[in-house]
């Protein structure tokens, strides 16, 4: 049985969550091999996680080049031109599909990103328009490249020892030259595109996101967007959620003050629960909501902040 | 400088979409503008150019917008040229229905190969098929470096250097490349500004050239759906989802939302 590739996500060596579940979803596909690209001294997380996840191979290599994408499309490239695997999967984010973008052109791969579940034949369901369409898809040429987005499926451990594969990549040059790098900003929250709960604040804080942050803190919920509070420049473009900015899926969507425009539906209709604070009783927000109160967000959602956590303590 | 700017025609993102018969996106019933996103990397190259000696007649410096897409593309286009870009390039062939991310950055890097730019600008991603992977795939088949998600763009020509920061959930990294490079401009970059009635005059005087798959140097057979190398198998409608309870809050409004989580074992 052919060898599924799967590029370990990661920040300078701090692994995602998204990246075990790659490696859960990919162990039922067929043996894991498990490929970190790395710079000085960021190979341990991921070596940890390709095994407590199970895979049967890892390749750990160091990038020669300091820019975030050529460096892993050459080794996936190369691994894939000497190994034949049945398919690569790469975790679906800014990084990752660029990634998956630029090795399909260089494999003559056929590409799906933003996947949300692979079938045993690699036939792919994504979920299309803001979650309105469900498409099941199949790559016809090369091995599939597919890019799964966070979030996709719980992340199972299972304890392996993974063959060390040593591999010849042949290196690149990107051109380009990384001059300096930053963290981001960790205010503490949890990755908007990896939490289970969220909770977001539109017009009606009018600019105001104290509450609905300290419902976020309450609940341990990252905090979002919508587009006319992003525009307003109340709350940065990278939380926005919608048909311009991410797409969510959490356990829990909490929505505060947001009328649920299409644009904004597009990006957090696939939520398990949806929960909406609105003054305005005709929102559109309320047609999705499981649960929703007409009201002002500024009395209801310091209450419930209040309330949960009351209950924790 | 020579700047070319990649556009596409897209539906409105404020509309409802769905998929037709024939598995690909319904554009009929739908607006079709310019892509949101687009605009940024039009707003982008027009304020490097009026910073460093302008664009246009008698400018420094050329804006040319390209694109692929049906003939009716070219209102979208239109509005990209009110806004201040120079002339487009529009390839437009039947062959080209149903292509793929691949696909397309082959027809686009083909044109741009032939264009003599120095620079290519384009948006993060399309909003309607939003696998903002047509960048980094014209930087691979370009060659050039590419230089993606940038939250600012500095371009110094002298000294053929271009410096971006990049910004994505991995943080922020400063990167330089020489010309020619592909940039790709997120939403914090700038404001774009909405066309003038100049500009919407001055854009109707301003060149669409259109371009066959054959003047551009593409074969047939590499595009289309035909041609694409993933297949839409099937697909459905999720059903919608209904409207749950919905309180008034008469000042236990934030209890009764409590409530509800616990009932779901939330909190």
């Amino acid at each position: 049985m052919a060898d599924v590739l799967v590029l370990i996500d990661h920040t300078a060596g701090l692994v995602s969550r998204a990246a075990s579940e790659l490696i859960t979803a990919a162990r039922a596909l067929g043996p894991v091999h498990a490929v970190a690209v790395v710079r000085a001294g960021e190979a341990d997380a991921p070596r940890a996680m390709a095994a407590q996840f199970g895979a049967s191979k890892l390749s750990v290599i160091e990038a020669v080049d300091g820019h975030p994408i050529t460096p892993s499309v050459d080794a996936l490239a190369s691994i894939a031109q000497a190994s034949a695997p049945a398919a690569i999967l790469i975790t679906s984010g800014a990084k990752g599909k660029e990634i998956a973008g630029r090795l399909a052109v260089r494999l003559g791969s056929g590409l799906l990103t933003d996947v949300i579940d692979v079938a045993q034949d690699f036939s792919a369901t994504q979920s299309i328009f803001g979650g309105s369409t469900v498409v099941h898809s199949k790559v016809t040429h090369g091995a599939p490249i597919i890019t799964v987005r966070p979030n996709a499926c719980e992340p199972v451990a299972s304890e392996s020892t993974p063959e060390i594969v040593d591999v010849t990549v042949a290196h690149t040059s990107s051109g380009v030259t990384v001059t300096s790098r930053q963290a981001p900003v960790k205010g503490g929250r949890p990755e908007l595109t990896e939490a289970s709960i969220i909770v977001s604040g539109g017009r009606g804080t009018n600019g105001d996101f104290s509450p609905v942050e300290s419902l976020a803190d309450a609940l341990g919920a990252a905090v979002g967007a919508s587009r006319a509070a992003t525009d307003a420049g109340w709350y940065p473009h990278s939380n926005q959620v919608g048909q311009t900015g991410k797409t969510v899926s959490p356990q829990l969507y909490v929505a505060c003050g947001i009328s649920g425009a299409i644009q904004h539906r597009a990006g957090m209709q696939t939520s398990k629960t949806i929960v909406a604070i609105n003054k305005d009783a005709d929102a559109p927000i309320f047609e999705l909501a499981d649960f929703g109160v007409v009201g002002d967000l500024f009395n209801v959602v310091p209450q419930a902040a209040a309330g949960v956590l009351a209950r924790k303590s | 400088m020579k700047f070319l700017v990649c556009v596409k025609q897209v539906p409105d993102s404020w509309a409802e979409k769905k998929l037709g018969a024939d598995s690909r996106l319904d554009r009929a019933g739908v607006d079709a503008v310019l892509n949101d996103l687009d605009e940024y990397a039009i707003e982008e190259a027009l304020r490097i150019c009026e910073n460093s000696g302008g664009n246009g007649e008698g400018g420094e410096h050329s804006i040319t917008l390209l694109s692929m897409g049906p003939d009716r593309a070219t209102e979208a286009i239109r509005k990209g040229l009110s806004m201040g870009a120079d002339n487009a390039i529009l390839i437009s062939d039947e062959a080209l229905a149903g292509s793929d991310a691949l696909a397309t950055s082959l027809v686009l890097a083909k044109a741009i190969e032939s264009s003599g730019a120095n620079i290519v600008l384009c948006g993060t991603e399309s909003t309607d098929a939003r696998m903002s992977v047509v960048p980094a795939m014209l930087a691979e088949r370009l060659g050039w470096p590419q230089l993606t998600f940038a939250g600012e763009l500095k371009i110094d020509a002298g000294a053929n250097k271009v410096t971006i920061k990049r910004m994505t959930d991995e943080g922020i990294e400063e990167m330089e490349a020489s010309l020619p490079c592909v940039v790709s401009v997120i939403e914090k970059i700038n404001e774009p500004r909405y066309p003038s009635f100049k500009g919407i005059m001055a854009a109707k005087k301003k060149t669409i050239e259109t371009r066959s798959l054959a003047d551009v140097g593409v074969s047939t057979d590499q595009v289309g759906s035909a041609s694409s190398w993933s297949a839409v198998v099937d697909s459905a409608l999720r059903p919608p989802r209904s409207a749950g309870i919905k309180v008034v809050d008469e000042g236990n409004g934030g209890n009764e939302l409590v409530s509800f989580l616990a009932d779901k074992k939330i909190v």
